[in-house]
């Protein structure tokens, strides 16, 4: 059951310049970005920086209100058949920084049963489902509940944040680069309980990530970001498999490799990641692309089918397209 | 040449706050030969920046006390003192970190900061340090170097900053680099050419590289050997081929089976029990007992020593003893 | 629950410290702190039990005892120009002195704290128009803002008051508007929108706390400022009015006597001083105490 359907999302922030902060350029962050959600799968969303991830997740939990677009949760429109209150308790997000995302004033317990408390649950209660999502969390609560912050290393806040977001009984968890600032040993902890609690609570993860072995570890679908556009998106197995995409190819040639005999020896990209101000017509990976031909510079490139479920928007993947790799026609 | 170039002989680091004492470096001991590149692992808390820290002599000198001897092209380096020991830092060795923006001063552009440190070192004059500058721009590969020369670091993108941090720690040419997590802020794509960059640049000059990371996969990338630091401590050491294919501490074991690959999708991932010691209460006996499932009671009661596995690997683990 | 179990970590040692404890408890181990803070406490508690403790009517005058030297039999500190004790005068002018130094600090607080982060959290519109119209008053020298504000509201001690709330709303609103939006944009705040929280429930629990440390700190470092502002005043002729005790008046009228008792026109001048030093000292000593929450 299509537990999220987001359709045409689309954000520009305006760049200011010169005295009267006119001129200047758009940052094109999110542009056109419709993709489903089934209910109990994890989205993978992997991409490097400027791809306009986080900006999506954002749009999602409306933290940011997109320029167009629309988001429909259980079949309503958010906004207006659903109202936004109970939007935000169905869809809650987890962030990158342990620290920063809990107030620093407020004890453990007290982060925790904000939200329930301002969705109107007696304090008294929300303060006992604070403790319950501690213990399930990993971290005993009377040992833990009167705790500040700034007393907890990086993992144990991250779980915390956790047991927040599960505080108001969310259907969709968001994760937000949630596990990049920890360390590798915490990391794989924290991920073996998300896997359990997503079991437990019956949720659906939007696992947002940079690291690619994360990701496929992780998630049943995967869209891949680029410049503020879906570069590829599809089944785990079908896109880590035979990758269509030049980026999706790329990124996974830059991973580190795990063999000491097998070393790389060849950046797949050469330079950084651009900025996604004004981007030029068509593609926007054509200027870094090895295959790139004038046709890629012309009109949007649509999602094209390239196996069950798996789109890819490249010229190639498209038969007909003009590109001299393209495949003819189908008759 | 029989002695080490580089030998670090029990190195102990303690910091003083609020009363307490931090062990945040207990008896490290290692050696590196001319040109080798030795790879650090460990998690936070582990000392490996610390350890750089100490042997570039940029420590805290009120809170911090450094213990033992590090020597580098035969000089005991913490013996410096003043003009010594300025030439010592950025002449004989030098350093890039993790964030390049904290590392260049905001108000002077590139080719002045680099221009600065090739004046100091190479007691040339003007021209000569920005005409070194613009090479060194080159070397690592930055476009447009001319142009670059006059930018301001904010005006740079992240893994341009980064570049040229690495142009400016190798425009005086130091005999040994240190690199503390250099490319963990870094997009995949950018980390790839960081690394790339290093290797071709330390293969070319001859140097030596310590570089600290805590990724598995960015240590296989660039280091000829390895040590892998907990608690203060080095538990394994050896060549990158040895440690990562037979493994023989139980931490690095734990580190290797947790380290997130997508293949394992579906499977549980073996992860480490627990989390780091505190160093300002570290058990007397081997700092990853609390942690480790093969531990046993002698575990907990001395601290083990380094045992030899053979052709330059070692660990500490008291069950390789037998 | 078994499997998380087993990663279960260990919890810090000591037990957990509220914040408002952890800087009390720094705070009493601060000596330079705790002793200004004792030396202000016996001035406050000097003014408020005066008529017990004075030995003279302060506004007893004796034209035959004018300006005695320190030490003079019945005058332990002197008289002034009119004859009046010093001991006297200055035990009784702690209470107007007090008064026009702490009060008006404590209104523009409250004023000027909750302009700053309605501002500060609103943003935008809101933001500028309140900001815009503080930065007016902001332009002003305060000295010249309140000599203005007290002329056209005329002398006494209630329009003193008034005249310097208003010169020192700006300084604070701005401060608190400057720690609103930096705390508005931390994850914790957003964390909180994302649940659906509203305005008022999320400045409530989520800025008020974090964003009134740093600012009741600034306030504080502006009570010397006001001591001295008040003196000012009044020794302008726009304050106290005599024959009422005050310190800043009293330097004003002592002022012709300068030449001939030196040491007796700079007592008010003294009182002021110390006073000042010792709210300084504590403003540094509460920064220092609130700044660290590792």
């Amino acid at each position: 059951m299509t537990l999220l359907a987001v359709n045409g999302l689309r954000k520009h922030f305006p760049l200011k310049k010169g005295l009267l902060g006119r001129g200047g350029g758009t940052v094109h962050a999110v542009d056109d970005i419709s993709f489903d959600l089934t209910e109990g799968e994890t989205l993978g969303v992997v991409g490097e920086s400027g791809c306009g991830k986080s900006t999506t997740a954002r749009l999602l939990v409306r933290l940011i209100e997109p320029d167009e677009g629309q988001i429909k949760l259980e079949g309503r429109a958010v906004g207006t058949a659903m109202p936004l209150a109970e939007a935000r308790s169905k869809m809650q997000m987890v962030f990158q920084d342990s620290f920063a995302s809990l107030n620093p004033r407020l004890t453990v317990e007290d982060s925790i049963a904000f939200g329930p408390v301002v969705h109107g649950l007696p304090r008294p209660r929300a303060r006992e489902r604070a403790r319950g999502l501690l213990a399930r969390v990993g971290l005993e609560p009377a040992r833990f509940a009167n705790r500040y912050p700034h007393e907890l290393s990086g993992g144990q806040r991250q779980r915390v944040n956790i047991a927040r977001a599960l505080a108001l009984q969310p259907r969709i968890v968001i994760l937000d680069e949630a596990v990049s600032a920890l360390d590798k040993s915490i990391e794989a902890q924290v991920l073996n309980l998300l896997l359990d609690l997503k079991a437990e609570f019956k949720l659906t993860y939007i696992f947002i990530s940079h690291d690619l072995n994360v990701v496929r570890y992780m998630s049943d679908r995967v869209m891949v970001m680029y410049l503020g556009k879906i570069a590829e998106i599809g089944p785990s197995e079908s896109v880590f498999a035979g990758t269509h995409h030049p980026y999706t190819r790329a990124l996974f040639a830059a991973m580190p490799s795990m063999d000491p005999d097998r070393r790389t020896q060849q950046p797949p990209l050469i330079g950084d990641p651009p900025n996604p101000i004004n981007p030029p017509p068509g593609c926007r990976f054509k200027g870094r692309c090895a295959h790139a031909e004038d046709i890629c510079g012309r009109g949007d490139i649509a999602l094209t089918t390239a196996g069950a479920a798996h789109r890819v928007a490249c010229l190639i993947a498209q038969p007909g397209s003009g590109h001299s790799s393209a495949p003819a026609r189908a008759a | 040449m029989t002695e080490a170039f580089i030998s670090i002989d029990e190195l102990n680091v303690r910091f003083s706050r609020a009363g307490q004492t931090i062990h945040a470096v207990n008896g490290v001991s290692f050696a590196l030969a001319p040109g080798e590149v030795l790879g650090v692992l460990g998690e936070s808390g582990s000392g490996k920046s610390v350890t750089l820290r100490a042997m570039l002599r940029i420590l805290p000198s009120h809170r911090s006390t450094v213990t033992g001897a590090i020597r580098i092209a035969d000089r005991n380096v913490l013996a410096l003192r003043g003009a010594e020991l300025e030439d010592y830092r950025g002449g004989t060795v030098s350093m890039i970190f993790q964030e390049p923006m904290l590392a260049f001063d905001p108000v002077f552009t590139i080719g002045q900061q680099i221009a600065e440190s090739v004046r100091r070192h190479l007691r040339v004059d003007d021209r000569a340090a920005r005409a070194r500058a613009l090479e060194m721009l080159e070397r690592v590969q930055i476009p447009s170097a001319k142009r670059r020369l006059d930018a301001y670091p904010h005006e740079m993108s992240g893994g341009m900053r980064q570049r040229a941090m690495i142009a400016l720690a190798l425009a005086c040419k130091p005999k040994l680099l240190l690199a503390d997590e250099p490319t963990t802020a870094l997009d995949a794509t950018v980390q790839i050419q960081i690394l790339l960059l290093l290797r071709e640049l330390q293969r070319e000059s001859g140097m030596s590289v310590i570089f600290v990371t805590h990724d598995v996969g960015v240590a296989i990338e660039v280091a000829d050997r390895l040590a892998v630091m907990y608690a203060g401590r080095i538990v394994e050491t050896g060549s990158v081929r040895e440690v990562i294919r037979s493994a023989s501490h139980p931490y690095t074991q734990g580190l290797l089976s947790s380290t997130v690959r997508g293949e394992l999708r579906g499977q549980r991932i073996e992860a480490i029990p627990g989390s780091p010691p505190d160093l300002a209460a570290l058990p007397p006996g081997c700092a990853f007992a609390p942690r480790c499932k093969h531990a046993g009671d002698a575990c907990l009661r001395e601290a083990p020593v380094a045992v030899e596995i053979g052709g330059g690997h070692a660990a500490r683990c008291i069950l390789l003893k037998t | 629950m078994s499997a998380v179990a087993a990663d279960i970590q260990t919890a810090p040692a000591a037990p957990a410290q509220g914040y408002w404890r952890a800087v009390t408890s720094r705070l009493l181990r601060d000596k330079l702190t705790v002793a200004c803070a004792l030396v202000i406490l016996g001035l406050i508690l000097m003014a408020v039990f005066a008529p017990w403790i004075a030995p003279d009517d302060p506004l007893k005058s004796s034209i035959f005892k004018r300006l005695q030297p320190i030490g003079a039999p019945g005058f332990p500190l002197g008289s002034d120009e009119l004859g009046r004790d010093m001991l006297s005068r200055l035990i009784f002018g702690a209470r107007l002195s007090l008064v026009m130094g702490i009060v008006p600090v404590l209104c523009a607080l409250g004023i000027g704290g909750l302009l700053g982060i309605t501002a500060g959290f609103m943003g935008g519109r809101t933001n500028t128009a309140i900001m815009r119209t503080i930065d007016v008053f902001y332009a002003f020298p305060s000295v010249l803002l309140a000599v203005a504000i007290s002329g056209a509201l005329g002398a006494g001690v209630l329009n003193a008051i008034l005249s310097l709330t208003i010169v020192f709303i700006p300084p604070i609103a701005r401060v608190a508007e400057s720690v609103t939006t930096q705390v508005r944009s931390l994850d914790y705040v957003e964390a909180a929108r994302a649940s659906g929280a509203g305005s008022f429930a999320i400045i409530r629990v989520h800025i008020l706390g974090n964003v009134m440390g740093p600012v009741f700190v600034y306030a504080t470092s502006l009570l010397s400022v006001c001591m001295i502002l008040a003196a000012g005043l009044s020794f302008l002729g726009l304050g106290t009015k005599p024959p009422l005790p005050e310190w800043g008046l009293m330097l004003n009228t002592l002022r012709t006597a300068i030449f001939q008792n030196p040491w007796v026109a700079a007592l008010p001048g003294l009182m002021i001083f110390l006073v000042s030093f010792c709210f300084n000292l504590m403003s540094d000593g509460v920064r220092a105490a609130m700044d660290v929450t590792r």
